[in-house]
């Protein structure tokens, strides 16, 4: 067994007891990523040197026996569109292929007063633009369950490394489902807070209305600890809600009687696959068992979430990314003739295809003349969207299905077909469009494939989301399945 | 409505997007099926909706207006591409 299955407390206990030092933790991490990151390519970076300082310096304030923080010496790996002041910051992207940030993001500053150690950069689709990590500009990334399959995306290199016990937890990005259906196929705990809860100043803007940073566990428990590290109002992003920030540890009682579940019927339909809804179904009866009550309920415009996730996504996408213009910061195309041919030469030799049909389909919609039809009109669906979340609220506690309609699908097997590969988020889009927070949690095993529980919540109801994955999970103990990757 | 070689053309335009022939065809099509899917929203009737932009109460958010330091100029420049004299470099924009 690995050191990275233990509990965190156990860790800090051990570490307490000199039984284990923060150096030890740190070279755990690098030594499995020697031995297995050419077969998954979860890493971009790694941060080598500043790691093994970071764990020295740790080492001596244990021995000091000074205050510790809530993550401290806790290997983690961080998304690479998240930036890291002098650790190269690529968001998967060739156009920032040479990119040192000067500054950290919010997050990663939370990390640093919680004390874990930055262990390196994750690969994902380049700026969190896909479902499957194929869009990464460097290389795909690997299923730790099966290396033929994808990870999922966009947090693919972050759900892989989790699953793969390179590092002890990461920080995903979640703007349509890129935390959870990653989680999902990687067989890990994906969690993505209600939007406003977690600073995104210093994450590489996709989608403003949407983006999410949140953590990729191996327990329901972590998942509490790095929320409570990485919640909490922050001025520098004019979107971070400023509510108080409860003690999520003390949520986890292992209690759910009574509580009330709805199941949107449109999240077991169509489209599902038949061992995908029996896990779910299964799942429903283990919540029984506990004292929960659950009924069937209704999401009526589901059916119209994808659609209107792309034109909004696609939207925001187009006007956020028209900052990579190869003045201040990324690639500068050779010899531009003038100002106009440098900003459309940078551009073109710096995206890939993905984030240009993006920007295109963002463009369009945006563009004179189609703003109403498209852009105003989408706006428009998601309220409706919203308003079948508050009004399924107002009678059950949780929202519960499936994360993903399908197990993880082979590498290649939808390239080229953009609309096939956005309908892999028909779960977790509608959750996105209506802010709410939600938890991907294993719930077993489809033809050997992890299969994703999705459990959502009231808006700042994190609380209520993560006692019922924990309880979930200790009944259970899927948490505790690890592909046999050696 | 589809989308013609020209309007794929006026878009990469738009976006500062210099487009082979190959993506533009490509684009095209994929687009257009993109797009086609999308025209489900009009089964909806949206009249007297209100558009929803993002899902916080919230708008107009200020800071107090107080003076703070910026970054040094070194540390701005560090990714620049060209610098010249503290500054980021641009081709001519007027010849």
């Amino acid at each position: 067994m690995s050191v990275f299955d233990l509990k965190l407390s156990e860790i800090h206990n051990r570490l307490h007891d000199k039984q284990l030092s923060v150096t030890d933790l740190v070279e755990q991490s690098f030594k499995r990523i020697t031995d297995t990151d050419d077969k998954i390519g979860a890493f971009l970076t790694l941060n080598e040197e500043g790691a093994r300082k970071e764990a020295q310096a740790l080492d001596a304030q244990l021995a000091s026996g000074d205050e510790r923080g809530l993550l401290f010496g806790i290997p983690a790996g961080i998304k690479d569109n998240i930036v890291t002041e002098g650790l190269l910051t690529t968001c998967g992207s060739k156009f920032l292929g040479n990119h040192n940030p000067i500054y950290d993001a919010a997050v990663v500053t939370k990390l640093r007063a919680a004390q874990s150690v930055t262990i390196g950069k994750l690969n994902m689709d380049e700026f969190a633009m896909g479902g499957s990590n194929e869009n990464s500009a460097y290389h795909p990334v690997h299923n730790p369950w099966d290396l033929d399959r994808v990870p999922g995306g966009s947090s693919g290199g972050s759900a892989a490394a989790v699953a793969a016990g390179q590092v002890y937890f990461t920080l995903g990005s979640d703007t349509g489902g890129s935390i959870r259906q990653p989680a999902a196929y990687c067989g890990v705990v994906g969690l993505k807070p209600t939007y406003g809860l977690v600073s995104r100043f210093g994450l590489v803007a996709f989608a403003s209305s949407l983006d999410q940073i949140g953590p990729i566990t191996k327990n329901v428990e972590d998942s509490a600890y790095v929320l409570q590290a990485i919640a909490g109002h922050d001025e520098r992003d004019s979107t971070s809600a400023n509510v108080e920030i409860p003690d999520y540890l003390s949520a986890l009682t292992g209690d759910v009687k009574g509580l009330r579940i709805g199941v949107p019927k449109e999240y077991l339909g169509q489209g599902i696959d038949p061992q995908v809804k029996e896990r779910v179904l299964e799942a429903l009866k283990v919540f029984e068992s506990m004292g929960a009550v659950w009924e069937e309920v209704s999401l009526p415009h589901t059916d119209y979430a994808v659609a209107t996730y792309y034109l909004l996504a696609s939207s925001e996408a187009s006007s956020n990314l028209a900052r990579f213009d190869g003045v201040r910061y990324g690639v500068r195309a050779d010899n531009p003739s003038n100002l106009l041919d440098l900003y459309r030469r940078s551009r073109s030799e710096g995206f890939g295809a993905e984030v240009k049909r993006r920007i295109m389909l963002g463009t369009y919609a945006l563009s004179s003349g189609y703003y109403d039809a498209y852009y105003k009109k989408a706006q428009q669906v998601r309220t409706l969207i919203k308003r079948d979340f508050d009004q399924v609220f107002e009678k059950f506690d949780l929202i519960i299905g499936p994360t993903a309609p399908t197990p993880a699908f082979k590498l290649g097997e939808q390239v080229g077909d953009p609309l096939t590969m956005y309908l892999n988020d028909i779960c977790t889009i509608p959750v996105s469009l209506a802010g709410v927070p939600a938890i991907s949690v294993p719930c077993g095993l489809a033809d050997g494939l992890p299969v994703g529980l999705q459990i959502i919540g009231k808006p700042f109801d994190e609380q209520t989301v993560l006692r019922a994955a924990h309880a979930f999970e200790s009944q259970t103990g899927f948490h505790n399945l690890r592909p046999a990757l050696s | 409505m589809s989308i013609t070689k020209k309007d794929v053309e006026h878009v990469a335009n738009l976006a500062r997007l210099e487009l082979s022939d190959a993506e533009k065809e490509q684009f095209g099509d994929q687009l257009n099926a993109i797009l086609k899917y999308a025209d489900k929203l009009n089964e909806l009737n949206t009249d007297g909706i209100e558009p929803t932009s993002h899902v916080l109460p919230l708008a107009n958010v200020m800071r107090a207006d107080t003076v703070k330091p910026s970054w040094p100029i070194e540390k701005v420049l560090l990714n620049a591409p060209e610098e010249e004299d503290g500054q980021f470099k641009v081709p001519p924009v007027l010849e």
